[in-house]
Formats: structure tokens, sequence, C-alpha cells
């Protein structure tokens, strides 16, 4: 039987497993959006903004390991996808996206609301397509679904012209894809492997990093039982936090630029590295010239053009994490690095004196003290969405993820205005998980408008506002780099008890520390939607921090003066 | 150092701006690039030579790779293998230095193949060496244009050099 392109498309999304799509209609995707009324089992989530479609699509893969799926209309609702779909490329994030477009007899005239979104969406998608027949339909989504999910995930466009939606084609069925160029390798040579483990067995302070790959390929238990086997410490980058449990004693924490202390010192001390699913950002590694300078690397990737593109491996492997350490696993014997974990142990000690959690409550309101009740609360147990900014970092060091998943940042990208459809995605994707979302006020501003979204939804996530009315994280550096000359870091704002009213969501606004507990159980019990309002210390800085450029371990640190009681 | 890399491509619309958008993107330079059909009608083939270090080479190499209508990418540098343009050089030639003129042509197996009062284009097809050798000996009469093709290159012997899809040529076939 006949059917429209419109038809085909939303029958081999059913297929592909998809329950539930972000997005906005316009002209260009009215014949999709009609036939999508006959398919009830499809989900469709109006937003306000699509960007904010774009970034829930991407916390709902990010929650769940499944592709995401965001729709908009060509022209302007295409290129407002835009800084979602950076924000999912950078990160390697699984998200389809699918954006009306002219007529294909109208392509290159200048059309109302003509764009030349493939190329647009070129450099900052793994692939993209354009589809102009509907006998393209099937084959394209399935392409597009087994490209953004397969080796490295990443975001994959659609562009489908309107006159394809509306005419009918014969081709329905689940197609063979056909993608000559396209086959993620999983095993690493043989030779290579050998080598790998040489230097794992030979290595006396080695240190493994586990990179968002980990959690990407779904090794994250398989790591963990390599660290506990041969006692290698696990250093986590800002994405992959959670990929082993923060309490596990061979956790480091967080790498780099605001990393635990002992874990930068850890990596710059090390005799190995063993390198996986990351790919050494510059707020990883610090000046390269002095990073780990006594380490060998192994760097294990999917991707190969990740390998010697920042630092040089001494064995690369490219392949699959879980595939090649499975590989590599019966080649190492037990280990225990007794001395070096002790010596970790000593430098941890010397960090937990600077941590301003344990120093004297003045009675103000610190955002580490308010991120580690809400960790408390919940038992680590929460899946936290974080904004852009100080408040990101400072999640990032005191909310310690139990599980992975659970930690959900832009972090290559770095944008702001994420947290906030981050955490409405990822609780659409996990309706059962408590889901919290962590910002600051400047970001959150920037995609303050799909809180509606949440309450008309009732998609029940907590909002914690981090209010410092500054734009924190600029503010930092001129104080630090910039002797203190703030320059439009202030921030005047709205009176956000109104926003929440206005929005039918719940609000308290916190001013002293002795209420920070309350407000997290008030949040926890009301239904719906809830924003908690910290007015929190306005000139706060993170520590430690490795200034752009120095070395890893030269870390400005938080001023000891007020030492542990 | 100049490497040349042969690349088998999907005959798909936009494959030649997703390569020159990757050479754009990571600041690699090109200095010749050119695409045409193959026996297959499904796949194009492209040779691309870059100035670069071997470990710079290595990483456009994998870059390339990564696109998911790259089917293949060798670079063939270093291995015997024939690489050769066609320059199309039209040069400025009174009546009595044509024979001066055809003369070096000749030496070099370039043909004369337009002769107007003034001027004769002369093809020549050869490693870039010859065609700039040529060049430089017919610069003194005098160059009105000169186009080149741009390098095509082909491994010696059987190998047909498809490494990083093992089993493909079942699935081309
Ligand atoms: C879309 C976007 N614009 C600008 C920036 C630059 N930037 C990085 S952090 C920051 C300040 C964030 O302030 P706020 O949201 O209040 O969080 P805080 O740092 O105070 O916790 C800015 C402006 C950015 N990362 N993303």
């Amino acid at each position: 039987m006949k059917k429209t392109g419109a038809e085909v498309l939303w029958e081999s999304l059913i297929q592909e497993g998809v329950d539930v799509m972000f997005g906005i209609p316009g002209g260009a995707v009215i014949p999709a959006f009609d036939a999508m009324l006959n398919y009830p089992k499809l989900r469709f989530i109006l937003t306000r903004h699509e960007q904010g479609a774009a970034m829930m699509a991407d916390g709902y893969a990010r929650a769940s390991g499944k592709v995401g799926v965001a729709i908009a209309t060509s022209g302007p609702g295409a290129t407002n996808l835009v800084t979602g779909i950076q924000v999912a490329y950078m990160d390697s994030s699984p998200v389809v996206f699918i954006t009306g477009q002219v007529a294909s007899n109208l392509l290159g005239t200048d059309a109302f609301q003509e764009i030349d979104m493939t190329g647009i969406s070129l450099p900052i998608t793994k692939h993209n397509f354009m589809i102009t027949s509907p006998d393209e339909v099937a084959r394209t989504v399935a392409e597009a679904f087994y490209i953004a999910r397969s080796g490295r995930p990443g975001p994959v466009l659609i562009d489908f012209c309107k006159d394809a939606q509306v005419a009918k084609t014969e081709n329905v069925d689940l197609p063979q894809i056909s993608l000559l160029g396209y086959n993620p390798p999983l095993h690493a040579p043989q030779p290579k492997l050998e080598r790998a483990a040489e230097l794992i067995r030979a290595a006396k302070k080695p240190v493994i990093f586990a990179g968002h790959g980990v959690e990407l390929s779904g090794a994250t238990l398989e790591v963990q039982k390599f660290a506990e086997r041969n006692n290698i410490p696990v250093a986590m980058t800002l994405l992959s936090l959670g990929s082993i449990p923060s309490s596990h004693p061979l956790s480091l924490g967080m790498m780099g630029m605001h990393g635990e202390a002992y874990c930068n010192l850890a990596i710059q001390n090390s005799d190995l590295i063993i390198a996986l699913g990351m790919r050494f950002d510059d707020r990883v590694t610090g000046n390269l010239k002095t990073y780990a300078p006594g380490a060998s690397k192994i760097h294990v990737d999917i991707d190969p053009t990740e390998i010697n593109k920042i630092v040089m491996a001494d064995v690369s492997l490219v392949g699959d994490i879980k595939t090649v350490l499975a590989d590599i696993d019966p080649m190492v014997p037990n280990a225990r690095h007794d001395d070096w974990l002790g010596q970790i142990a000593e430098w941890r000690k010397e960090t937990d004196n600077r941590d301003i959690v344990a120093q004297p409550n003045n009675g103000k309101l610190h955002v580490p003290q308010i991120i580690s009740e809400i960790w408390k609360a919940t038992k680590g147990e929460a899946l936290v969405a974080t904004d852009v900014g100080q408040h990101q970092m400072w999640a990032a060091q005191y909310y310690q993820p139990e599980r992975p998943r659970s930690f959900i940042t832009s972090g290559g990208a770095g944008s702001m205005g994420f947290g906030l459809p981050a955490a409405i995605g990822a609780k659409v994707a996990m309706p059962d998980r408590e889901v919290w979302a962590i910002v600051g006020d400047g970001g959150f501003q920037m995609t303050q408008m799909d809180l509606i979204t949440a309450v008309h939804q009732k998609v029940e996530i907590k909002i914690a506002l981090m209010n410092n009315h500054f734009l924190g994280m600029v503010r930092q550096w001129q104080e630090f780099f910039f002797e203190k000359r703030y320059s439009s870091v202030q921030l005047r704002n709205p009176d956000f008890g109104k926003i929440a009213e206005a929005h039918g969501a719940g609000y308290r606004r916190i001013d002293k520390a002795g209420e920070i507990q309350a407000a997290i159980e008030f949040a926890r019990k009301t239904p719906g939607p809830v924003l908690l309002d910290f007015q929190v210390e306005q000139e706060e800085a993170v520590y430690p921090m490795v200034p752009t450029g120095a070395d890893l371990h030269q870390m400005i640190r938080r001023p000891t003066q007020a030492k542990k009681a | 150092m100049q490497h040349t890399l042969i690349a088998l491509v999907e005959n798909r619309p936009g494959v030649l701006n997703r390569v020159a958008s990757l050479f754009r993107r990571r600041n690699y330079n090109i200095e010749s690039l050119t695409v045409g059909r193959t026996e297959n009608p499904a796949i194009s083939r492209m040779t691309i030579v870059i100035e670069g270090e071997p470990i710079e080479t290595a990483r456009i190499e994998a870059n390339l790779v990564k696109l998911v209508n790259i089917i293949d990418v060798q670079d063939v540098t270093g291995q015997p293998a024939i690489a050769r343009d066609l320059a199309l050089i039209k040069v400025k030639a009174k009546p009595n230095q044509r024979a001066e003129i055809t003369a070096l042509a000749e030496i070099f197996r370039a043909r004369v193949v337009d002769v107007a009062p003034e001027s004769l284009i002369i093809e020549i097809t050869g490693t870039e060496d010859k065609i700039e050798s040529l060049n430089e000996l017919l610069r003194p009469f005098g160059i009105v244009e000169m186009v080149r093709a741009g390098q095509v290159a082909m491994l010696r012997g059987g190998a047909s050099g498809i490494r990083h899809t093992p089993g493909l040529e079942a699935k081309v076939l």
C-alpha cells in the first residue's frame, strides 16, 4: 500500500523505538504534523523555543541511552536548533534532528523560510541528510538512527522537503542499510593489546581515565571491575562523573581545571595513564608541555581522529572500550599498588582540610553547601542536570553521583541555558527517577521560557537556582585575571517568585544556611516543578583552579586561614 | 613534505562539500584535489595532495575516513604508485618561434593542440616535475595562461588499496 512521506516518517520513528519527541511546528512541517495525529503512540512535547527542544532531546538521550528526537520547521525554526545541535555534537550525544524544508522545486530560490540547513549543520553533526522524495524516507531514517547511536554517537540531521512529506511512495518497509563507508571498529589489533598489557603490568603508579566514552559504550561495570582487580585509581572527566560510584575507594573524582587537587596530583605523578573514551580537552590537561611528564599513555577510543590529536599515545587502541577491555583483561594479572594508593590518600587529606563544606558555618549561603545538602538528601541517587558556570563546577565537585547517566551537563560546548531543558528531557526519559536542575541565575534566564513546558507536561523536576546576581564564572575570571575589573557581569534579576507563580510552579526563597534542608524537603514533597531560589554569596570563587595554560599541578587553592575546627 | 591520498567516496550529493568543509574547519591545506568517476558508478575517487608532516597526514586521513560517505582513504606517498597531472599551457609564439617551441614540447612528449597567429596551446601529461620543467622552459616566450587538472594517482601492480573497511569489496560488487 502506498503511504505519504510523512506517514513513512512516523512509522519509521516508531520502528526505531521512539516514544517521545520535542519541538515546534511550522509551515514546512505542517503536513508531517497533520499525519502525526494518526500515531497516538508518539508523544509530542511542544516547547517554547527550538533550542529547548534540542536540549530536551539531548537530556533525554543522555539519561536513557536511547536516541533523542527534536523537530523544527525550516528557516528560523531550524536555526534555533543550532546551539542545541552543537551541544549534542561536542558531547557525542545521539540525537536525530528533523527539520522541515521548502518544497524541492523551490530549493535554491531563497523561498520563504528557506535556509541551507544541511550546510549550516555540516560541521556540527555526525552526518546529515536531505530528503527530496518520499522514496528516500524509510532508508534515511534507518540510516540516521544507526549512525546516531553506533560507533562514537552523535547528532544526525534530516532536512525534509515539504513536497516529499505529502507525496506517496511504495517504499514503506524497513530498508536494508547500505553505508559503505561506515563501519565503527570494535576490536583493537592483537599486537597493540599486548603492548598495552605490558605497560599495565610494568606500571607502579597507574591511573585510569574514565571519559564519557565509558558511559556511551556501556562499559561502566567493566571499567570498575578492571580497576578493582588491578587496584588502579580512576580519574573522571566532567562528563563521566558517576561512571564508577563516587563513593568507590578507587574514585579520584573529577580531573582538570576545577578537578580535585589530589586527582590532578595523581595524574602529574603517574607513570601510566590508561585513557578510556576521552579526548584530552584543554580544560583537562592544562599546559601540555608539562602534562603527566613521567607517564606512558594508552589511549582507547572508538574514534581514530582522537588518537594523537592533543596528547601522543604510546599505545593507541582504536575500538569499543567494552571489547578492548575484555580483550586485555586476561593478559593482566591482579595487582596491588599499595604505595601509590597510600600516596594519593595523603594528598586527599590535604584537600579535605580546604573543603569549604567542612568549614565553620557562618550562616551565609555557599553553593557547595547547598549542593552537598541536595546530595545528602537524595543519597547521591538523583539525576542532576546542570547549567554552565560556577554552579556547574561546584555541582561536579559536590554532587557525587553513585550511578552512571546521572550527571548531565554541557561539557564540550559549555552552553548556558542547557540545565533546565536537559533536566526536562531527562525526567521525560526516566519518569521514576528524582531529577534536579542545578542552574545559575544567568543561564536559567536563557531558557526560562520552557519552565511552562515542564508545568504543562507535568514534568516533575526540582530546580535549584544559585542566585548570585552575577555571571559568576566570568566574574571569577575577572577577579583572578583582570584585577577585579568587573565588566558587564552584574545581573539585575526579575522576581523569580513571581515568575514561578506566573508559571504555576512551586517556589521558595532561601537566604540563610539554616533554611537549606527544609527548602530541599519542601521541593521534594511538593508535586510538580519547584523553583528554589538560593540567595547565595555573591563573590565566591570555585577552587581549586588551574589557570588557562598553567601546569596541571599549579592550582590556585582555596586559602586555608579557616582550617577545619 | 607532500603527501598524496586516494579516497574512495560514495557518489552522493554533497560529498565534495563535506571534504572541503573538513579541510577548512581543521585548517588543513590542500595543494590539489581532483574528483572523478571510477569503474563503479556508485563510487567516485578523489586524489588529494597535501603538504604536511606525517603525523598531520595521519590525522587528516583519520578525519577523512570518519566522514560517513568516505569509503576508504589511503596514503600512497612512498608507495610504488603512478601519479599524473595534465596541463594546458598557452604560450606566446610568433610564426618564427613555432618550430622552436614545438621542438621543446616534443622533448617532453607534450603536444601542440592549438595554433593561433600569435600563440600556441600545449598539452602535457606527466609528473609534477615534468610539467614544472616544461613550464620553466616556456616562460621566456611569455605564458598567456596555464591550467592544471590536478594530480591523479594509482598504485602499481594488482593492489587496489582498500584497508580501512575489510570486507568492503564483497559489498561493493
Ligand atoms: C550561551 C553562553 N553564553 C555565554 C557564555 C559565557 N559564560 C560562561 S559561564 C558564564 C556565567 C554564568 O553565569 P550564571 O548562569 O549566573 O552561573 P554562575 O557562574 O554564576 O554559577 C558565562 C556568561 C556561555 N558559556 N554560554
